[in-house]
């Protein structure tokens, strides 16, 4: 078969054409993967949730979700409860946008009283060796958030007077961090607590 | 050309990244580590052989004068569907790699391919074509990310070997460009010593002869 010329009508054709498969093709596509995209997320966050609950927790129930303000954006909050009901930890899914890279996204667990029981990184774009090692699997820093409780416990790097040993050579990473926890907390203080 | 050298030219002589330079943005983007980077090359090379043989099939039907905007129609669409499929059924993959996978898009090398070969090849030359440039741009990627990986961070595929941190530089985008421009010089160097080589030879035969 010979080429088309590049004339006119086969041009508009030939790339009207392909453009109308290539969006068929792509209108196929989002539609087979919505679900399962759906479900993927909804994994990851069943699975953020798990993180930031206590690890001795062997039965647990989520309870609804609910949305609280906090700064700029709404705070969503997934309350968790034991076997017999009583509550053991809200999960607070809260943001920063005094990150290096712009926002990033953290799980934070609260125990009723305010005591922070885990913190889980959920997306983020900071620089891979330096302010990545908030992620538990890349360094243990966010370990020393777990039981303490920003009532007593500053929520700032030492450097600006706090209690809150920054990440060597990526203190603000390591403040975002402590802005987006801070963020949570007083937004689950502010009466956020649900049973 | 014999079909074997169509699908090797593109692993080293024609490297599409230590020898043509192309596609640069993921290539230093991805590669701060060596999983990152084989895992971009694997993206990668599922594009281009993709984009190859659509690109080879549609050819006599695509008019000279469109034919960019017909290629960029195709990649896009190509690498649009592989982020879905990424984002549904490997979301761990995705959460690593999602932020470049758009950078395929742009990767000159894919719309070079098509533009340079698939263009003009047949459909088995061109999927030979995909698969030896693919193979090489991950290989190049690779080497490149655990080269950083070992100097940055004192790991490689993250296995750590070593205690601390390593050259902070080399994690970094500056260490990206001093990582590539170092291999592309020994790679060069080795390639140097072995023309002047060759031609020592062909000189001491000629003198023989005479």
């Amino acid at each position: 078969m010979a080429k088309l010329e590049s004339t006119l009508t086969n041009m508009l054709l030939s790339l009207g054409g392909i453009a109308l498969v290539a969006s068929a093709l792509l209108g196929f596509a989002y539609q087979a993967t919505k679900g399962p995209i759906a479900e993927a997320n909804q994994r990851i966050l069943e699975n953020a949730i798990k993180l930031v609950s206590p690890s001795d927790l062997k039965e647990s129930k989520l309870g609804d979700m609910y949305m609280l303000p906090g700064g700029k954006d709404s705070l969503a909050c997934y309350p968790v409860m034991d076997a017999s009901g009583k509550l053991v930890v809200t999960a607070i899914s809260t943001y920063t946008d005094e990150g290096f890279s712009g926002r990033f996204k953290i799980m934070v667990g609260f125990a009723p009283d305010g005591t922070i029981v885990n913190t889980a990184v959920l997306s983020h774009a900071e620089t891979p060796g330096l302010g990545d090692k908030m992620d538990k699997s890349k360094a243990d820093w966010s370990v020393q958030f777990n039981g303490k409780n920003p009532e007593t416990y500053k929520l700032t790097v030492t450097k600006d007077g706090g209690d809150v040993d920054a990440i060597t050579a990526a203190t603000i990473s390591s403040r975002a961090f402590c802005d987006a926890t801070d963020r949570a907390y007083t937004a689950y203080m502010k009466g956020g607590r649900h049973e | 050309m014999s079909k074997i050298k169509i699908f090797s030219k593109g692993i080293l002589k024609e490297n599409a990244v230590f020898v043509m330079l192309l596609g640069l943005c993921p290539v230093l983007g991805t590669t701060t580590s060596a999983i990152n980077g084989l895992g971009m090359g694997v993206a990668t090379l599922f594009v281009l052989l993709l984009s190859n043989i659509t690109i080879s099939l549609i050819k006599n039907i695509v008019p000279d004068m469109v034919r960019i905007p017909v290629f960029i129609v195709v990649i896009a669409s190509l690498v649009t569907v592989l982020q879905l499929l990424m984002q549904a059924y490997t979301p761990g993959l995705y959460a690593t790699l999602g932020l470049f996978i758009p950078l395929i898009v742009v990767n000159c090398m894919i719309l070079g391919r098509a533009e340079a070969f698939a263009s003009k090849n047949s459909l088995v030359d061109s999927i030979l074509d995909a698969l030896g440039m693919g193979l090489g741009f991950t290989l190049a990627l690779t080497i490149l990310g655990a080269v950083r990986e070992v100097l940055g961070s004192g790991s490689v595929f993250d296995f750590k070997f070593m205690d601390g941190d390593g050259m902070l530089v080399f994690v970094l985008a500056p260490g990206g460009f001093l990582g590539l421009g170092f291999i592309i010089a020994i790679l060069n160097w080795i390639k140097r010593n072995k023309e002047a080589k060759a031609k020592l030879q062909a000189v001491e035969i000629n003198t023989k002869k005479k």
